[in-house]
């Protein structure tokens, strides 16, 4: 039997997911698996966007940033669930990238590039500067979302870092089944068109200008529901999350791990989120020896890690 | 069918089309021809509409098309193949011929596939590849190929035969006069002067952004100045 390429990736995703605890020396492995899933799912929209649609954004955290603000202040604000709070952040992230990327999404190459990380820069000083909302720099609490007291009541007693790593867990899952199901609609092989030649996508009677801002809509609600995540299961949040760094650890996640394939780049995200975690061991060279890492995957893996290792494999095999 | 009437457009400040009149009637082929840089890209880009136009009208059908955007003209009937065969190289063959059915999402478009398999049998040994490693004919097929599954009703054909081996450009052009037959219009830009004008009913000849003569493709053929200065005769 053959597998579609997409229930084989949904498989691989959900028996990485479900038997790595198996591995779990101590509980702390569930607290990092959890913190890989909030980032492959903004890495999933990242791969929407730049690897489908060939558009680069250098501003995601800024989306990022909306979602996690969202779950901090609408429950004190509004009186929201942080549950609700997180769908709140989404659908402001998805009309603020609405009206951002008309204009925006005009621009090409490395013009988009500049353009999205002014905008990242924006979220991230009003988040900075609005002291007496966001509490400024020193961040501010974020409500619990109470799930977890629930499932207790339920009978199922989850330690804080089990029911964050099984919750985001299946997060990524649905983001996933999203993702792979847009690549295979007609409006994801239009966006892979518009990716290879725009002129030609338009005499097809492609709406370039409207795929483009949905992929750029889509991708900004998944960064924007990752920075909830994370949030709430820090409960605590600091305008970090809307950082420039931030949003450049979206991008080299996805093209280290290999941006054209859901996958490969929640693979990247597991790795650059291990990576330093392993790299402690060199103490003060931890960055550089990460940018060394980085620097000879892009020069000798230019695919991205998991597409090229999977291609060795496959020779192999003739 | 297709109308133009003192077609002017420029890039930035440089004019290159001067005012062109043309007229494409149903179930014609008509053909432009002329040397390299006369114009006749930018007429065709004016056409589809990815070329801003700057002065004079398009009618299509009887109908403008001024503010009609590009991606709305090959629901009308009006498609291009781009030149330079602008096929979706990251895309397999056969997804390729489904964006060019982008428009419907009927049963047409299994059969209208099948029909470009039966037009172009190599398509469909390579449907499942990159359409990225076709040769350079087979890309030129599978553009025309995509560009029908559009069902248009009149196709601007771009340098069809443009760095391809004699052979295949033989190959193109016997399927472009087959066109005729399954009732769509043609317009051809070509630089082939002689191959193009031999399967066309009717011919313009562009040199520097302006019509310089027309008629039918017979005629053109036996003019002495056109076959001095495009048939190398």
């Amino acid at each position: 039997m053959k597998l579609s390429p997409k229930t084989a990736t949904l498989l691989v995703l959900v028996l990485l997911i479900a038997l790595s605890p198996l591995l779990f020396p101590s509980g702390y492995y569930y607290r990092v698996g959890a913190l890989i899933f909030v980032n492959a799912i903004a890495v999933t929209g990242i791969v929407i966007l730049t690897g489908y649609a060939g558009q680069i954004s250098l501003g995601h955290a800024g989306f990022a940033g909306i979602g996690a603000y969202a779950c901090a202040l609408a429950p004190v604000h509004l009186g929201l669930h942080p549950g609700l709070a997180m769908v709140l952040g989404a659908v402001i992230s998805g009309l603020m990238a609405f009206l951002v990327g008309r204009p925006i999404l005009r621009l090409k190459g490395y013009y988009l590039g500049v353009a999205t990380l002014g905008f990242g820069i924006l979220i991230s000083m009003v988040l900075n500067n609005e002291r007496q909302l966001t509490g400024g720099p020193d961040g501010m609490e974020v409500p619990d979302l109470g799930l977890r007291g629930l499932l207790k009541d339920a009978g199922l007693d989850l330690t804080n870092g089990q029911f964050w790593y099984w919750f985001c867990g299946i997060a990524v899952i649905i983001g996933a089944w999203l993702a792979l199901n847009l690549f295979n609609s007609p409006s994801g092989r239009a966006l892979r068109a518009l990716h290879g030649s725009e002129v030609a996508a338009r005499t097809v009677g492609v709406d370039v200008t409207r795929l483009k801002l949905q992929a750029f809509v889509i991708s900004a609600v998944y960064a924007s529901v990752s920075g909830s995540l994370l949030a709430l299961q820090n409960k605590f949040i600091t305008p970090d999350v809307a950082g420039f760094m931030h949003s450049i650890e979206m991008v080299t996640m996805a093209v280290l791990g290999g941006v054209g394939s859901v996958l490969g780049a929640i693979f990247g995200a597991a790795v650059l989120t291990l990576l330093p975690q392993v790299l402690t061991v060199f103490a003060e060279y931890e960055q550089m020896v990460l940018g060394l890492v980085m620097m000879l995957v892009m020069i000798f893996l230019p695919q991205g890690l998991l597409p090229s290792i999977l291609r060795r494999f496959r020779r192999g095999d003739e | 069918m297709l109308k133009v009437e003192g077609l002017r457009s420029r890039y930035g400040r440089i004019e290159v089309l001067h005012g062109i009149d043309l007229t494409v009637e149903a179930g014609e082929i008509v053909t432009v021809v002329g040397a390299n840089g006369a114009g006749k890209t930018t007429l065709l880009r004016c056409l589809s509409g990815v070329q801003p136009v700057s002065g004079g009208s398009i009618s299509f059908k009887g109908e403008t098309l001024k503010g009609v955007p590009a991606h709305r003209r090959p629901a009308r009937g009006l498609t291009q193949s781009p030149e330079g065969r602008q096929i979706f190289t990251n895309l397999t063959v056969e997804e390729n011929l489904r964006l060019g059915a982008f428009l419907y999402h009927d049963d047409r478009v299994a059969t209208d596939m099948e029909d470009a398999f039966q037009m172009f049998p190599i398509l469909r040994d390579k449907r499942n590849l990159s359409a990225g490693g076709l040769s350079g004919g087979q890309q030129q097929m599978l553009a025309m190929a995509r560009a029908l599954m559009g069902r248009p009703s009149c196709l601007l054909l771009d340098e069809p035969s443009m760095g391809l081996a004699p052979i295949i450009v033989q190959q193109i052009f016997d399927v472009v006069s087959g066109l005729k037959s399954l009732g769509v219009t043609v317009l051809l830009v070509e630089q082939n002067a002689f191959g193009a004008l031999k399967i066309a009913d009717r011919g313009y000849v562009m040199e520097t952004g302006r019509i310089i003569m027309s008629g039918a493709a017979d005629d053109l053929i036996a003019d002495p100045r056109i076959r001095e200065a495009y048939l190398g005769i």
